[in-house]
């Protein structure tokens, strides 16, 4: 009988995960409410997740959480990034035009800014750690803006598989952070309206972090925060192992 | 019919994604540069074009706003996929550089929102 249920379930993962998220989700909203909805549902859904994820690691050694084990492993589809990408299209329904005018100067300068800013960052505490080196600096760096520059700029520059690996490392600690650390910090930060979701958008970049972190905080402003961050990994790519890498090399030598 | 919403979405992906692979190409890359954000810009042209003429059924629409619901319980399997152990292993180096970032991020929303046109606060209260 239990192989039977177990055959059953592992026929259609894709259903399988539906039915998991559903069972989280509303476990997730009933914690929610016993917390008078001080933390939101979806945060904690959000958290189960991510707990499930670590777990999934843990039991498996591999590196796409519970979707290793194979009765999960339509997390993957139902997470990936084909259905991922195609929700987050869907939120924009319903956006208004004049509220994405309003937001757009100041998205595209947290766009600029935090690029610089997070490659500096992933650059500086490379050196304190003793990677001198500009490669590895640079690819440390774009791990910094996210978790997918870092590896595309390693690649480009020729860094070690370590330091790619530490570079990704530095890019999931953020988008992680990013999910978890919004719904309490959006309030002290004045992330209430659409424009400054499109500038938090922008700054954060990691479209996961943002999608995550926004739908846990309010999930009206999530099209403005995803529209913005859609370009970040887009852009760092293109900056990191060109421009990024030439100013580190200029200052540091390889 | 529910199915022209979900297509109506689909081809400005489609759309959006042959953009950004395009505007990836020119620049050299071999990815995608953008190319939701620009999905998201057609669809909310597309369909307010619809809309003001009367174009999009009630149906049409639904076929979008399902996905839109689903969004939070996608977030939610696509978090519990992530690699979370190796971002709880991979030392100090990647939490400095990833808290640190995300850290200057928070203090940089106020500063950089106030760039916008001040007009964008009241609408919140909607």
């Amino acid at each position: 009988m239990l192989d039977i249920l177990y055959t059953t379930l592992n026929k259609v993962p894709l259903i399988t995960a539906f039915v998991t998220v559903g069972i989280i989700m509303w476990a997730a909203y009933a914690l929610g409410k016993m917390t008078n909805n001080r933390i939101h549902g979806s945060a904690i859904a959000i958290l189960i997740g991510l707990i499930l994820a670590y777990i999934g690691g843990t039991i498996t050694g591999e590196k796409k959480g519970i979707s290793d084990i194979t009765l999960f492993s339509g997390f993957a589809l139902m997470g990936g990034g084909m259905l991922r990408d195609f929700a987050i299209v869907s939120t924009a329904f319903g956006v208004k035009l004049e509220e994405l005018k309003k937001a757009g100067l100041a998205g595209a300068v947290a766009l600029v800014v935090s690029v610089v800013i997070a490659t500096v960052l992933g650059a500086a505490t490379a050196y304190a750690f003793g990677y001198t080196s500009a490669v590895d600096m640079a690819t440390i760096g774009g791990g910094t803006v996210t978790f997918i520059v870092g590896p595309v700029t390693g690649a480009a520059l020729g860094a070690s598989s370590e330091v790619i690996a530490l570079s990704v490392a530095a890019g999931v600690v953020k988008s992680i952070a990013v999910m978890i650390l919004t719904p309490f910090l959006a309030k002290v930060a004045g992330l209430d309206n659409p424009a400054a979701a499109a500038v938090y958008g922008g700054l954060m970049g990691t479209t996961s972090g943002v999608s995550a972190g926004l739908a846990a905080t309010d999930p009206k402003l999530v099209p403005y925060g995803a529209l913005t961050a859609t370009f970040y990994t887009g852009f760092g790519c293109l900056v990191v192992p060109s421009v990024g890498y030439m100013a580190l090399l200029a200052l540091f030598g390889n | 019919m529910l199915i022209y919403g979900v297509a109506l979405m689909g081809g400005c992906m489609l759309v959006g994604t042959f953009i950004g692979r395009t505007i990836g190409w020119l620049v050299g890359l071999n990815s995608d540069v953008g190319g939701v954000g620009i999905a998201m810009l057609l669809l909310v042209v597309v369909s307010r074009y619809l809309m003001d003429r009367e174009k999009f059924s009630k149906l049409a629409q639904d076929g979008i706003k399902f996905w839109a619901a689903m969004y939070i319980p996608i977030v939610v399997a696509m978090a519990a996929s992530q690699n979370v152990v190796a971002a709880f292993n991979a030392g100090a180096l990647a939490f400095i550089a990833g808290l640190g970032s995300v850290a200057a991020g928070f203090l940089l929303i106020r500063p950089i929102a106030a760039l916008s046109p001040k007009s964008a606060e009241p609408s919140l209260a909607e």
